[in-house]
């Protein structure tokens, strides 16, 4: 048992630490931002450079074999950055689901490109009605030969707005929620009845909205079984929450620090209100909630590759419940404690939690993983799910 | 990064696990399981049982009959020890007196008291606070003068939990008013039967006769009875209190908690259903073990950190460990209180006999008591404000 990181993680971090204090201060940050693309194409290349982009790709396809841990290390950072490039929505969402559900001919094709930084994918999943019910998909897909043709529209596709390629969800058999029946195709936004509209998010970041009106899909750009691949993107969406409380951690520790810097130098009354115990004690509330979320994204970290799936959801689901409370704890109370100058958007903290709140809404908020969890029985001891 | 024990790990794990679970008295456990009162002799007679193997005082030097563990072997110790409801060994003895004595005690001393103080032969009490000293502990005001071989000591300790077992108290007194609050202070040794000394109960909200004032009206101690210098006593309370780091989150005994609830959850209905399928408490007890299981992993992260962190210098994650492990056995108690339902209400908790036999099942007698009795734990020690209050100083820097 122990938490230590070996000397290739350690080497990873260092250069991902490094890339985050050399190129994403605050006010570069905000240049990328005035970007047509909201983001820089600099730095999605520097990514490339670092091996960051083919991290967790087989070494087969151009990547470096990088677990959970990882990814936990890269996106911990781009949390403490709030980096804005498409990383999470191309190599966690995309990426994941090419290695879980790709061929090797698909991956041999793709993932090189990917790693490269020549590919940006993006995964078309929420719809309308689905919240964050995974089974939930209206869209369907039509066998026509051997190609399929796909009717529906989906809904906050994360960064759909640049991606090269759709990983997009449809229905190819059964009731609208019914966990069989799902398949998953790549779509080119090019290609003919494919419209999207892309948009900003509160975050800063990118997403689309898409409809896909007779998107005639080609038999290779079908991956994994057309009616099977719930399991898969379940796997990946518990792999993104993990990489999700990463990132959260990272914004958290930023809020915490960035208050706790202001508490020791904003003088009132005469003294640094640091001073005060009131605002002592919160501070210790805070860096309570940030040491708890820190431990429970380590533990999804560890848990994103355990083979059991319940184990992996229990996991994954408390995890994102700690992750969902700490964050609202820590950004409300930075955004308080700071007073006025929080509230502006001239200053950093609340760019961090922005982004903080918009985590806890992908991929299932608290209390949705806290309805998961308890129904799944809980950690300890023993219950019957229900 | 690897959660996993190794494979010496858990072989002793499966080893403190049988031992626990064979050689201390079920009927004791089964108290600790259900939140009863233990008498003294249960108390003595789990820790004769821990110390005939070594176990009683595993954080003790080697040569005092201490173990040399490794972190993980003593979390996994603590943990088997909790989950199985086996009485904590006498904190008062192996936490508190007994690594003062050992690191600061002369060999008389040590030879004295040790021995018998591992074996429960000795049942200490601990005389720190005061009616006018409680998070302002310096301020203590109890007097002990030099007179001859002799101190003389007069006034008075409160919050004395369980004075009434106890053979000798530990206390820190006021041998030079004129020093600096802090200065003056000495930690000394007293035979609870000297005349001079009275021990009066105070009842808690619990109905529980747990804590006492202990009175001391010109009570002769020999002076050899001072542990280390005098007027250093308030270092060595320092490192009484810095002892325990990580057993004090609670985290094994958060866990049986936990596996008791869900069992007295499925006996107790609501409605047509268990209480245990209610979805609304299920996720009361989810967001609880949520907490536990990420207090839990802070604790083995303090754990891991410990085989390398320098002697002396604790991990921040560990300050937080009392803080969050209080708030969560707190909320259990809550929680069991509520799987009672209405038989929370007959007051059972008496020392003379009322309301026998029990007035609903068996396992709702203490759920009330436990819940009122469960205020103390974010009190003792240094109240959670405290808590908060040294964190923020030692580890925010404000």
């Amino acid at each position: 048992m122990d938490f230590d990181l070996t000397d290739e993680q350690r080497l990873l971090k260092d250069s991902v630490d490094r890339l985050i204090a050399d190129q994403y201060q605050f006010e570069q940050r905000k240049k990328y931002l005035a970007q047509p693309d909201g983001w820089s194409r600099e730095a999605w290349q520097q990514f490339a450079e670092l091996g960051l982009l083919g991290l967790p790709f087989a070494e087969q396809f151009g990547g470096f074999g990088g677990g959970p841990v990882e990814t936990m290390i890269v996106m911990e950072a781009f949390g403490r950055g709030l980096v804005l490039e498409p990383y999470f929505a191309t190599v966690i969402l995309g990426g994941g689901l090419l290695r879980h559900a790709a061929t090797q001919a698909q991956q041999q094709a793709l993932i090189p490109e990917v790693a490269q930084g020549k590919l940006k994918l993006a995964f078309a999943h929420v719809e309308r009605q689905s919240r964050y019910d995974l089974a939930d998909v209206a869209t369907t897909a039509r066998r026509d030969g051997a190609a399929w043709v796909l009717d529906g529209a989906k809904s906050v596709v994360l960064h759909g707005d640049c991606a090269d390629r759709l990983l997009v969800t449809a229905r190819t058999a059964g009731d609208r929620r019914d966990r069989a029946g799902i398949g998953l195709f790549l779509v080119d936004p090019s290609a003919s009845g494919v419209t999207r509209r892309g948009y900003p998010t509160q975050d800063g970041l990118r997403a689309a909205e898409l409809t896909l009106s007779g998107v005639c899909v080609s038999a290779g750009d079908i991956l994994g079984d057309p009616g099977a691949a719930l399991p898969v993107i379940e796997h990946v969406a518990d792999e993104a929450i993990a990489a999700l409380c990463a990132e959260a951690v990272g914004t958290m520790q930023v809020m915490h620090e960035t208050t706790l810097e202001y508490l020791k130098t904003r003088q009132q009354f005469g003294r640094p209100i640091g001073q005060f115990q009131v605002l002592q004690h919160r501070s210790v509330d805070m860096l309570v909630a940030l040491e708890q979320a820190r431990s429970m994204a380590m533990f999804a970290a560890v848990m994103a590759a355990e083979e059991n799936a319940t184990e992996r959801r229990r996991a994954m689901a408390a995890a994102k419940v700690q992750i969902g409370r700490s964050g609202k704890h820590i950004g409300q109370e930075a955004i308080q404690l700071h007073g006025g100058i929080g509230m502006t958007m001239e200053y950093k903290v609340g760019h961090y939690f922005k982004r903080m709140t918009m985590i806890d809404m992908l991929f299932g908020d608290a209390d949705s993983h806290l309805a998961t969890l308890a129904r799944l029985g809980g950690l300890f001891g023993k219950t019957k799910a229900a | 990064m690897d959660l996993n024990f190794t494979a010496e790990e858990l072989a002793f794990r499966e080893e403190a696990r049988h031992f626990f679970r064979t050689e201390i008295p079920q009927s004791i456990r089964d108290k600790v399981a259900e939140g009863e009162r233990l008498t003294k002799d249960d108390m003595v007679t789990s820790q004769r049982t821990l110390n005939a193997r070594g176990w009683a005082t595993v954080n003790w030097p080697v040569a005092w009959g201490g173990q040399s563990w490794s972190p993980v072997q003593i979390y996994l110790y603590q943990d088997e020890m909790q989950q199985a409801n086996v009485p904590t060994p006498i904190g008062f003895n192996v936490t508190m007196v007994g690594p003062v004595i050992a690191q600061f005690g002369n060999d008389e001393q040590k030879q004295q008291f040790l021995p018998k103080t591992a074996n429960a032969e000795i049942f200490w009490c601990q005389g720190f606070s005061e009616p006018g000293a409680g998070s302002d502990l310096a301020s203590l005001r109890t007097r002990a003068e030099r007179k001859g071989d002799k101190y003389i000591i007069n006034g008075q300790k409160i919050w004395t939990t369980l004075a009434q077992y106890a053979d000798w108290i530990f206390c820190l007194v006021r041998t030079d008013p004129t020093a600096k609050k802090q200065e003056g202070i000495s930690f000394i040794l007293v035979d609870m039967k000297t005349p001079g000394i009275t021990v009066r109960p105070i009842v808690t909200i619990d109905g529980g006769r747990e804590v006492n004032e202990v009175f001391f009206d010109n009570v002769e101690v020999p002076a050899e009875n001072l542990v280390g210098q005098e007027n250093k006593g308030w270092d060595y309370a320092k490192f009484l209190l810095g002892n325990e780091r990580t057993g004090i989150a609670r985290v094994g005994a958060s866990k049986a908690k936990i596996a008791r609830i869900k069992e007295l959850a499925s006996l107790e209905r609501v409605g047509d259903q268990p209480m245990i399928d209610n979805p609304r408490f299920r996720e009361k007890l989810a967001a609880v073990e949520i907490e536990l299981k990420a207090l839990e992993m802070t604790q083995l992260r303090v754990v891991a950190d410990e085989r390398t962190r320098e002697k002396g210098r604790p991990n921040p994650a560990s300050s937080i460990l009392k803080l969050k492990g209080s708030q969560i056995q707190q909320q259990l108690t809550e929680l069991v209180m509520e799987v009672v339902g209405p038989y929370a209400l007959p007051y059972q908790r008496d020392f003379d006999g009322r309301n026998e036999p029990v007035i609903g099942p068996d396992y709702a007698t203490e759920a009330a008591p436990m819940y009122f009795n469960y205020r103390k734990v974010s009190i003792y020690g240094g109240s959670n404000e405290i808590q908060r209050n040294i964190i923020a100083k030692a580890i925010l820097g404000l």
